[in-house]
């Protein structure tokens, strides 16, 4: 999994039936100093988070686990809210 | 997933029989301000996108969750149509 913030929002009518009702993000990716690192992606939310939080997402087929049984097609997915954070 | 804007169209005769009847389409990936960036993929596209739009392509296995891409030869998928983006300022 991965560290990131969210920084904007996706609208798209015309989707896959599977994505009706999901939330589209886009998350910039970041290193754990928290500095920006990589190109911002489109994310599914599977934990309901607000602008500009820190989060962190899976990658891959895993990330469409949380909406089982319901098979969605996402690559990416938020599945997780970053309260704190602490490097050694 | 990632934002891309379809660019082209791929014709092809000769192909995997459990592609046959698939749309595929040439798209450029964009950054979510709009800007173009390197490289280009080759999609099948779900949801009959057209020439310049904006389009979300999820790629990988969760390809073949797509509505009818399941158990095809396929790694990229255009699952959405992009009405806007909207970065917080």
């Amino acid at each position: 999994m991965f560290l990131g913030r969210v920084v904007g929002t996706v609208v798209a009518t015309v989707k896959d039936a599977a994505l009706k009702g999901q939330r589209l993000l886009i998350v910039q990716p970041l290193t754990a100093d928290l500095k920006e690192t990589g190109k911002r992606i489109v994310v599914l939310d599977a934990v309901g988070v607000g602008a500009a939080e820190l989060i962190y997402w899976c990658r891959g087929k895993e990330s469409s686990f949380p909406f089982l049984p319901e098979e969605v097609p996402t690559d990416n997915t938020i599945v997780g809210i970053v309260d704190e954070l602490h490097l050694c | 997933m990632i934002l891309a804007r379809v660019v082209g169209t791929i014709v092809a005769t000769r192909k995997d029989p459990r592609l046959e009847g698939f749309k595929l389409l040439i798209v450029k990936p964009v950054s979510p301000d709009g800007k173009d960036e390197s490289g280009y993929v080759i999609a099948v596209d779900t949801v009959s996108a057209g020439s310049n739009e904006t389009v979300i392509v999820v790629s990988g296995s969760s390809a073949r969750m797509a509505d009818g891409c399941k158990e095809k030869p396929v790694d990229a998928t255009i699952v959405g149509i992009v009405d806007t983006v909207t970065l917080n300022k």
